[in-house]
């Protein structure tokens, strides 16, 4: 699964058979994501179609996409995770809600002093886990305990809300442009939609006339386009289903934002692909002469650095910050990881598929919040999901003859 | 009609996309050493483990009879309870635990209240007695070589009462004076009547010990050699594995140094990294010319790839002292960039352990040395001119491999040692160091690693080469220096040296050891 987009030639015999055994085991996780959409919607009477609660399902799983991306990395290192990140999520939304609350300082002078706190906190962790080799887990499981104490503190123990608007709105408001969004139809929304769409299909096109033109291997027509007209058929649903609520959500654009950067970032930089490989062989990629110390810094750095941008996300969401926010957001942003395809063993998983993987969560936790479900069984069904698709995986790459 | 322990009739084994196996027939007299060989992907190990039961009953077709009986095994315990035992290549102990925990681990003597551990202590030191290991039951495996490490694989095999002993390169991480214990203890065993199954890619341990030789090659038997003289020639065998007459076994090189040193070490001292008290390497002073490849003898433990690691920027040993010189500049090499930066490759001896990325593509591994040759300024990758480069390699050093997206851990041995050359010889380095390049890898494989090594010497690059193997130094390099115990010993020219030169030099060193030994007690 870690192929989920990485466009791979058919390996092994070398074939462009039209392989269905393949395509299922490939897409795994996006077939589960289909079929589970489709139950909760015939579940819930097709309220989980509804505009409001898509739009929402971003709204409310923007965090776990955020963090996903941090814990992706270190999970690549090698199975490690980031414990910590539930209570540096905590800490940095309480120091903006108390700095907010305290005094009258601009709202984006707040966001970059949190920002610099999460920077902080990442090189704390980075310096011990990289530097100094302290296990991961230990550590982070200090910082577990470490920032949520800290939190606690900052907020004395009270709920602090937050009521600066310019705040709130850089991170929860909607794109309204004047004239174009005045009726009930949001038109920017869908414009933007179709801009995207086409452009998705232009680039393809143009990427393999580039490399048909240097004379590289290519992967197979059909399999190519068969994947953009699936992927641009759900940008048209999405931004159709967005139009019809209150547009864009500024949240949205954020989110996309990180998720571009860190597929950019792990797919195609020399600095994404050091991660992979100290995951696959520690030993033989100190000996390709990079510096492995680094790439756990890097590593836990940025993860923190994501969780503490989470903390405004959340923050600016929920409008308050008490001692128990982001209480075991950690386990989402693994699990999605897991779910999504990433080796517990390091070396392998992609930021596509950990979306889908937090995807899958997200539409589990609506479905059944929307369903009535009693909130302690979701943690039944959540538990269960992230078994089964794990098991799934075990099992599947056992057939292939891979030990 | 002879007595035929194991008959294996018609075997054949698919993989998905491969034919690991074609109608292969095997059949081994009790009480004989019979050997397994042929090219690595020949189907050696495949149909050892179609024997042991590794590949259950049902995923390969044809019959298997032991002892006049038709056997279908389900796991390779059920192949142990009749006396199959089988030992891997990659040893199966666990370092942390004692030689007798480990030699019935899975296999406990139980006492009443949990596991008698007298009795297993006793039992264990009984068989290690058999296979003439004196140390006590109790040590922990880490604590002894790997040569006593496969005499406990041995003893395990003996505690399970073991009547078909399989052995899988028994002698591939050995030095010679520890495989020749090795394959004298087989005989002994077998003068007692034990059957042994040998696979091996050394040619001459196989004429010395084998009684039959069978020769696979594609998944296919070829043909059953008697070697009852123990005489046979192993152009012979080659003949068999390869299906052509190799003449030479070493290509034709133009030897003609220079004269113009590019690298040299003086006084190069290194110290075990926990044991710091210990000199690994003591005082080593060489020098390598343009255009040579010099080789370096010695027995396991020498030093020698501590050695190159330490040079190879520090990446081996603390407290290394002593000056490099490239060049003619000295250089401080503080880390492995450094050393890459510098023109130097270290080529690992151990391409699982320390080579390659196993669950990566070749192509990403073919540039992991030198990624920003494939990458923009702002440390873009170019995937497509990855892939291209890649393939230029696979062509270049005739990889056999179906795509570069293949995941280096399905190569063959052989496969992967030309990718690890490919992507040392991709960071474009003026001196190698090849420790072990052709460990493992069958007889085809290393004529072709030789040919890429003498294009690098026709490129005007240097090589250093480590090796155990003897012939192939003397056949390979200009110059050999040999060290033991981590000192320098001997030097000489390719044409004044010989094998018994080498060795004679390396056991003289060590007698001046022992009786230096005795002085400072």
């Amino acid at each position: 699964m870690k192929d989920i987009v990485k466009n791979q030639p058919e390996t092994l015999a070398g074939r462009p058979k039209f392989n269905a055994n393949a395509l299922l085991k490939k897409y795994t996780m996006v077939f589960a994501l289909i079929v589970v959409f489709v139950f909760f919607t015939a579940l819930t009477g097709g309220k989980m179609l509804y505009p409001q609660n898509i739009s929402n399902l971003l709204l409310q799983n923007a965090y776990v996409l955020v963090m996903a991306c941090g814990m992706l990395l270190c999970i690549l290192t090698g199975g490690n995770v980031d414990l910590s990140v539930g209570s540096t999520l905590c800490l940095v939304g309480a120091i903006a809600a108390q700095i907010m609350a305290k005094t009258s300082a601009n709202a984006i002078v707040v966001i970059l002093i949190c920002l610099a706190i999460s920077a902080a906190i990442g090189v704390w962790q980075g310096f011990w886990i990289g530097n100094m080799h302290i296990p991961p887990f230990i550590c982070t499981l200090a910082g577990m305990f470490l920032f949520r104490g800290l939190g606690r503190v900052v907020l004395d123990s009270k709920t602090v809300s937050i009521a600066n608007k310019t705040f709130l709105n850089i991170f929860t408001s909607y794109i309204t442009v004047p004239g174009l969004d005045t009726g009930t139809l949001h038109l920017s929304a869908l414009i933007v939609g179709i801009v995207a769409a086409v452009l998705l299909l232009v680039n393809t096109v143009a990427n393999r006339a580039k490399k048909a033109k240097k004379g590289y291997t290519m992967s197979s027509a059909a399999g190519t386009f068969a994947r953009v007209i699936v992927i641009d058929a759900l940008i048209l649903f999405y931004s159709w289903k967005l139009a019809n609520y209150k547009g864009i959500p500024v949240m949205l654009l954020w989110v996309l934002g990180i998720l571009f950067l860190f597929t950019f970032i792990t797919s195609k930089t020399a600095f994404g692909r050091y991660f992979y490989a100290v995951g696959g062989n520690e030993k033989a990629t100190k000996l390709s002469g990079i510096d492995t110390r680094k790439v756990y810094f890097a590593a836990y750095c940025s993860m923190s650095i994501l969780a503490g941008f989470s903390g405004l996300l959340v923050a600016a969401r929920i409008g308050s910050v008490n001692g128990d926010t982001g209480m075991s957001y950690e386990m989402d942003a693994i699990g999605s990881c897991f779910i999504g395809g990433a080796s517990a063993y390091g070396g392998s998983g992609t930021v596509p598929g950990i979306v889908v993987g937090a995807i899958l969560l997200g539409v589990i936790n609506q479905g059944m919040s929307i369903y009535g479900l009693d909130n302690n069984w979701q943690y039944v069904v959540k538990g269960a999901v992230l078994l089964i698709a794990v098991i799934f995986d075990v099992v599947s790459n056992h057939k292939t003859g891979k030990a | 009609m002879a007595d035929n322990i194991l008959v294996m009739k018609n075997i054949t084994k698919e993989f998905p996309g491969v034919k690991a196996l074609n109608n292969v027939n095997l059949e081994v007299q009790r009480g004989e050493i019979h050997a397994l060989v042929g090219e690595n992907g020949a189907g050696k190990s495949t149909l050892m483990n179609v024997l042991s039961g590794t590949y259950p009953f049902g995923s390969y077709s044809g019959q298997i009879i032991y002892d006049g009986k038709e056997c279908q095994f389900k796991t390779v315990r059920d192949s142990e309870k009749i006396g199959i035992v089988i030992i891997h290549q990659e040893l199966a102990l666990i370092p942390e635990l004692s030689i007798g925990e480990n030699m019935f681990l899975g296999n406990e003597r139980r006492g009443k209240f949990g596991i008698d551990w007298d009795e297993t202590y006793a039992q264990a030191e009984k068989h290690m007695k058999q296979v003439g290991l004196k140390d006590r039951a109790t040590t922990l495996i880490k604590d002894i070589g790997t040569g006593k490490q496969q005499l406990v694989e041995i003893a395990k095999a003996l505690s399970k009462n073991v009547k078909l002993l399989i052995l899988d390169e028994p002698t591939s991480s050995l030095n010679e004076e520890d495989s020749r214990m090795l394959l004298n203890l087989l005989i002994s065993f077998k003068k007692e009547g034990m059957t042994s199954i040998i696979i091996s890619h050394k040619l001459s341990e196989i004429a010395y010990v084998a009684d039959k030789i069978t020769v696979l090659r594609d998944g296919a038997t070829i043909e059953t050699i008697d070697n009852a003289g123990h005489d046979i020639d192993e152009d012979r065998i080659i003949r068999g594995m390869v299906g052509r007459e190799l003449t030479d076994r070493f290509p034709d090189r133009e030897r003609r140094s220079s004269g113009e040193t590019v690298m040299e070490v003086k006084d190069w001292c290194v110290r075990h990294p926990v044991y710091t008290e210990k000199e690994v390497v003591n005082h080593v002073s060489f020098h390598v010319n343009k255009g040579e490849i010099v080789g370096f003898s010695g027995l396991q433990g020498a030093g020698r790839t501590e050695l190159a690691r330490s040079i190879f920027g520090h990446s081996y040993g603390t407290g290394v002292t002593g000056q490099l010189i490239i060049n003619g500049k000295e250089v401080h090499l503080k880390n492995e960039r450094a050393a890459i930066e510098a023109g130097l490759a270290y080529v690992t001896e151990d391409r699982k352990e320390n080579g390659l990325v196993l669950i990566d593509t070749i192509a990403v591994n073919n540039t992991m040395a030198r990624l920003e040759k494939v990458c923009d300024k702002h440390g873009v990758i170019d995937i497509d001119k990855e892939n291209h480069i890649a393939e230029e390699y696979k062509e270049k050093l005739e990889t056999k491999t179906p795509t570069v997206q293949q995941h280096v851990g399905n190569l063959s041995g052989g496969n992967q040692q030309k990718v690890l050359l490919a992507k040392w010889m991709f960071a474009d380095p003026e001196i190698l160091i090849l420790d072990e390049p052709t460990r493992g890898i069958d007889v085809g494989a290393k004529y072709e690693i030789y040919c890429i090594m003498n294009d690098l010497i026709a490129q005007g690059k240097s090589v250093i080469m480590i090796s155990s193997e003897m012939p192939e130094l003397l056949g390979m390099c200009d110059r050999i220096y040999v060290m033991n115990e981590g000192r320098l010993v001997g030097e000489f020219a390719a044409a004044e040296a010989t094998q018994e030169k080498i060795m004679a030099t390396i056991l003289q060193s060590d007698k001046k050891d022992e009786s230096k030994g005795v002085l400072q007690a």
